[in-house]
């Protein structure tokens, strides 16, 4: 497994990743003690982070495909909106997203503030 | 600056198009709506049922007060246009308004056509259009008794059905010797007029309305023979004539209709028009389902993106009398040349006919028995040739499912059937759906209530349930589908516009083709990348990111998340030492569970996606490869016990399935693609319900196309007989890539042999020797950029992102 080295910048802000590192139109997981995020990427170079799980039945979200800003998951083709985790079409349901910034090419997270 | 949208006609047409427009998020207009009926927009078609007491008016809104103003329209409803003025670029409305507009969109339908006999002014007469007069029947049904139906189509029936259910004598007036004779031949005319008196309705046939008495009020109708019979009210349904009176008086072209070109255009240019009061290519529809498609164009018009043309419509009707099926659909009788099919069991009242010309549907009528309708009604549109299944198709289409749902009788079966076996949604859900949420199309069904959204099995019933719920109101799939919404285009359109532009990239079959989405969405990347591997195997990079997640990941998702992992076996075959490495794999990942796969491989369960790379080199090191049995691709050759220990067996079976394995693994398909060789005509390798399946036999071997064993189980057609196994590998080559290349993506065989048709495949793969080498050669430059083994490369190090989680220290 990668470790990357944390880096506490204001209190919650947390360095995750390099924007080089996660594909276009693809993300990476992070898993923590507790729980799984996925970190998308879209084709603009926009990054969005959420709890790894479909409001649906918990399908893994960071294995679906993603396009504009939506990805599909996996497991029942839920749409979900990345930037705010609500389920698209009608279906109903929302998952945790987390604040994302990117400096210097590095993708952080606020991991309190979601 | 904000142009002046005005829509006269606040009924479906009119309205579909606005929302087709607000779809498209233009904020080009300031859209104003003028509805001479009080009410928001409501399902005209849904008038039956309201009469019938099975549904309120409440329940046929479609369009409530707040959708338009959410939506930023005006709505005046109750109020007239009385005059268009093109000069000003004005309409005015009864109450005395001027309305100006930069673009008019006439949606003024039809009114009903009342027989000019006299009396016809008298009270109690009228038509069947509003719930104006749905609320007169409902009315008179309180107060009088006699009620008499003059004409006896389909709107005439649904009239009389209605008046009949709300405690009325009714009498149905019939000019002709048989009811909906444009709809019906005569037996089925019968049949429908014998379970209607059934029911309570009395007939009068071949009877000529001639005046209608009374005084201020009708008492009775008289006829051209001199009979008289009393009635209280009279309902003329003898036909609609399109509402055309604001569009002459404005000096816009008309003839039956108001002529509207290819984008809905009048001959004024400003103004456009929908709906049943457009004439069409000399066509004037007096049914819902043409203004879906009608709307959408004139709405892309409007939005200006896109250059979508409205080319006509071909209609079915289905009549909404409760406990009546009835299907009708183009040229129901016969003329000379035509051949007809006639399946009838009077026990069981059903009466199935279809009309065929050179081997092709010219029209259909069921009774009794509707679940066929709308596949025949598809076959008809497309124009598919029937000759291959002609012996079969009265008992309906093979590849509808039967497994997961029981019944197919579906308009029989009770609320609480469950129709969706994937997704556990019942009869009643869907019905509530499509009424309350007025749903038009099989998409929308599928993505409200989940039905037939998963294995697709289902979808005829789901599309029946919609045909009988809306009537023929009921958007069917047009005959050019697109293939997502990303596009209007179909999969044949960009499969061919990939071939002949030698369009080679994602971004340039995006572009070329006007996609509306930058970078497509979850149902057209994977069918995008599958269409350039398959035609451009030397130059196209497969892009992972447009994979679902088991081709990218080489393994298949389950629902924890874990993946499962099949290695390779070719043939079926493995030795002590294969089994041992599995076992050792197994132990030292601590996989859950293996079992044995329906195709004759180990599967091992419940792995950590970040194990795979590891356990792949293991198992690759000791020589398997990736089973592809996670992918849109060729998975497996199943073979019997064979010839060197079986005393029945023939031919060097086993050797010739590990010989077609060699040839085909790791091949992309547009679906999953299954093989198996049999050593006799035991068929113990089950190779008739393969994608292609070989039986030996003595003097050779037989080939057979397009079975499968899922869903619904078709058994294969026999492609033809070869001789040699350098045949077999050869013909299975040919036939494999002419799939690679013609299906549609996530077609399997067994509908796309259908759809095509067997003679076709088969003047290419086995008559034409020369086509059949090319094919075959084509086959194997693909496979010599497909045979690389997956997994070996990934625990190599290729993609490791997909498999390493990044990790927070601390």
């Amino acid at each position: 497994m990668t470790n990357i080295a944390m880096k506490k910048e204001i209190e919650n802000w947390v360095e995750v990743v390099a924007l080089e590192d996660i594909p276009a139109l693809g993300s990476r997981v992070i898993k923590t003690d507790t729980m799984s995020i996925a970190v998308f990427r879209t084709a603009s170079d926009e990054v969005f982070a959420m709890k790894d799980e479909c409001p649906h039945k918990q399908g893994p979200l960071s294995q679906g495909i993603v396009h504009g800003t939506s990805v599909t998951c996996p497991l029942h083709n839920w749409k979900i909106d990345l930037a705010s985790g609500e389920a698209l079409g009608p279906d109903e349901g929302c998952t945790n997203v987390f604040p994302v910034k990117i400096e210097n090419g590095i993708v952080s997270i606020d991991f309190i503030n979601r | 600056m904000r142009e002046n949208l005005v829509l006269i006609g606040n009924g479906m047409a009119g309205v579909r198009t606005l929302e087709e427009l607000l779809k498209h998020g233009s904020d080009l207009y300031n859209i104003t709506v003028i509805g001479a009926e009080p009410h928001p927009n409501y399902n005209r078609i849904m008038l039956s049922p309201v009469l019938a007491s099975e549904k309120t008016i409440n329940d046929i809104i479609l369009n409530s007060h707040e959708w338009y103003a959410q939506n930023n329209i005006e709505l005046i409803t109750g109020d007239a246009v009385t005059e268009i003025s093109r000069v000003k670029k004005a309409v005015f409305t009864e109450s005395g308004k001027e309305i100006p507009y930069d673009r008019l969109l006439l949606a003024t339908g039809s009114n009903p056509f009342i027989i000019p006999v006299p009396g016809a002014e008298k009270d109690g007469v009228i038509g069947f259009r509003d719930i104006h007069d749905v609320e007169t029947m409902l009315a008179a049904a309180r107060e009088y008794k006699n009620a008499v139906v003059i004409g006896g189509g389909l709107l005439g029936l649904e009239a009389a059905n209605g008046l009949m259910k709300q405690g009325m004598n009714v009498t149905v007036v019939h000019l002709l010797d048989s009811l909906m004779e444009r709809q019906l031949d005569k037996p089925a005319s019968a049949m429908l007029k014998a379970s209607l008196e059934q029911k309570g309705l009395t007939f009068m046939m071949e009877a000529q309305t001639a005046e209608i008495s009374g005084d201020k009020r009708v008492t009775g109708v008289k006829f051209a023979d001199g009979s008289e019979i009393e009635a209280d009210l009279v309902v003329m349904a003898v036909g609609i004539r399109p509402n055309i009176e604001l569009a002459q008086k404005a000096g816009i072209y008309c003839e039956r209709g108001i002529v509207v070109n290819d984008t809905m255009q009048t001959y004024d240019p400003r103004i456009y028009a929908v709906g049943e009061c457009v004439q069409h290519r000399n066509e004037c529809y007096g049914l819902v389902a043409p203004l879906f498609e009608q709307g959408r164009v004139a709405a892309n018009h409007l939005a200006q993106v896109g250059s979508t043309r409205y080319e006509g419509s071909v209609t079915s009707t289905k009549l909404k009398v409760t406990g009546i099926d009835l299907f009708s659909a183009g040229e129901f009788n016969e003329e000379e040349g035509d051949e007809a099919m006639v399946l009838q069991d009077p026990a069981s009242g059903t009466y199935k006919k279809l009309v065929i010309r050179d081997n092709k549907i010219k029209g259909a009528v069921l009774y009794g028995d509707t679940m066929d309708g709308t596949w025949y009604f598809q076959l008809m549109r497309e124009g598919t040739n029937i000759a291959d299944f002609r012996r079969t198709i009265m008992f309906g289409q093979h590849d509808l499912g039967d497994a997961g749902h029981g019944d197919a009788q579906v308009l029989a079966l009770p609320d609480s059937a469950e129709i969706c076996g994937c997704n556990g949604v019942c009869k009643g859900d869907i019905v509530n759906a499509i009424s309350k949420k007025a749903l038009f199309t099989l998409e929308d069904v599928r993505s409200h209530t989940k039905a037939s959204s998963s294995c697709g099995s289902c979808t005829g019933l789901v599309e029946a349930l919609l045909a009988s719920t809306v009537g023929e109101g009921y958007d069917e799939k047009p005959s050019k589908k697109p293939m997502c919404a990303c596009t209007e285009h179909s999969h044949d359109d960009v499969i061919k516009a990939i071939k002949q532009h030698e369009l080679k990239t994602m971004p340039a079959v995006r572009e070329f083709m006007e996609w509306k989405t930058p970078d497509g969405c979850a149902a057209c990347r994977p069918a995008l990348n599958y269409y350039l591997l398959a035609n451009w195997p030397e130059e196209y990079k497969d892009d992972a990111q447009s994979r679902f997640i088991n081709e990218r990941a080489h393994g298949n998702i389950q629902k924890d998340g874990t993946y499962s992992v099949v290695p390779r076996m070719f043939g079926g075959l493995c030795t002590a030492n294969d089994l041992r490495v599995i076992a050792d794999v197994s132990d030292k990942y601590n996989v859950p569970e293996m079992k044995v796969t329906g195709g004759q491989r180990v599967d091992l369960f419940g792995v950590k996606k970040e194990d795979l790379p590891a356990m792949w080199k293991d198992l690759s090191d000791a020589g398997f490869v990736s089973g592809h049995a996670y992918g849109k691709a060729m998975r497996t050759v199943k073979t019997c016990a064979g010839k060197t220990w079986c005393r029945f067996g023939t031919q060097n079976s086993t050797g010739l399935g590990v010989k077609l394995e060699e040839l085909t693994w790791g091949s992309w398909m547009p679906h999953k693609f299954k093989l198996a060789v049999s050593g006799c005509p035991r068929n113990c390798a089950e190779a008739t319900i393969k994608d292609f399946g070989v039986v030996c036999v003595d003097s050779g071997y037989e080939l057979h196309v397009g079975g499968n064993g899922g869903i619904k189980v078709r058994v294969t057609d026999l492609l033809c007989k070869v001789e040699t196994e350098e045949e077999v590998l050869e013909y299975c080559g040919a036939f494999t890539q002419k799939y690679r290349e013609e299906a549609h993506y996530l077609e399997r065989t067994a509908p796309w042999v259908e759809r095509v048709g067997l003679s076709t495949i088969k003047e290419c793969v086995v008559d034409n020797e020369e086509e059949r080498q090319a094919l075959y050669q084509r086959f194997k430059l693909g496979q010599m950029y497909a045979q690389i083994d997956p997994w070996k490369a990934r625990a190599e190090g290729e993609a490791s992102y997909e498999f390493t989680p990044l990790k927070i220290a601390g």
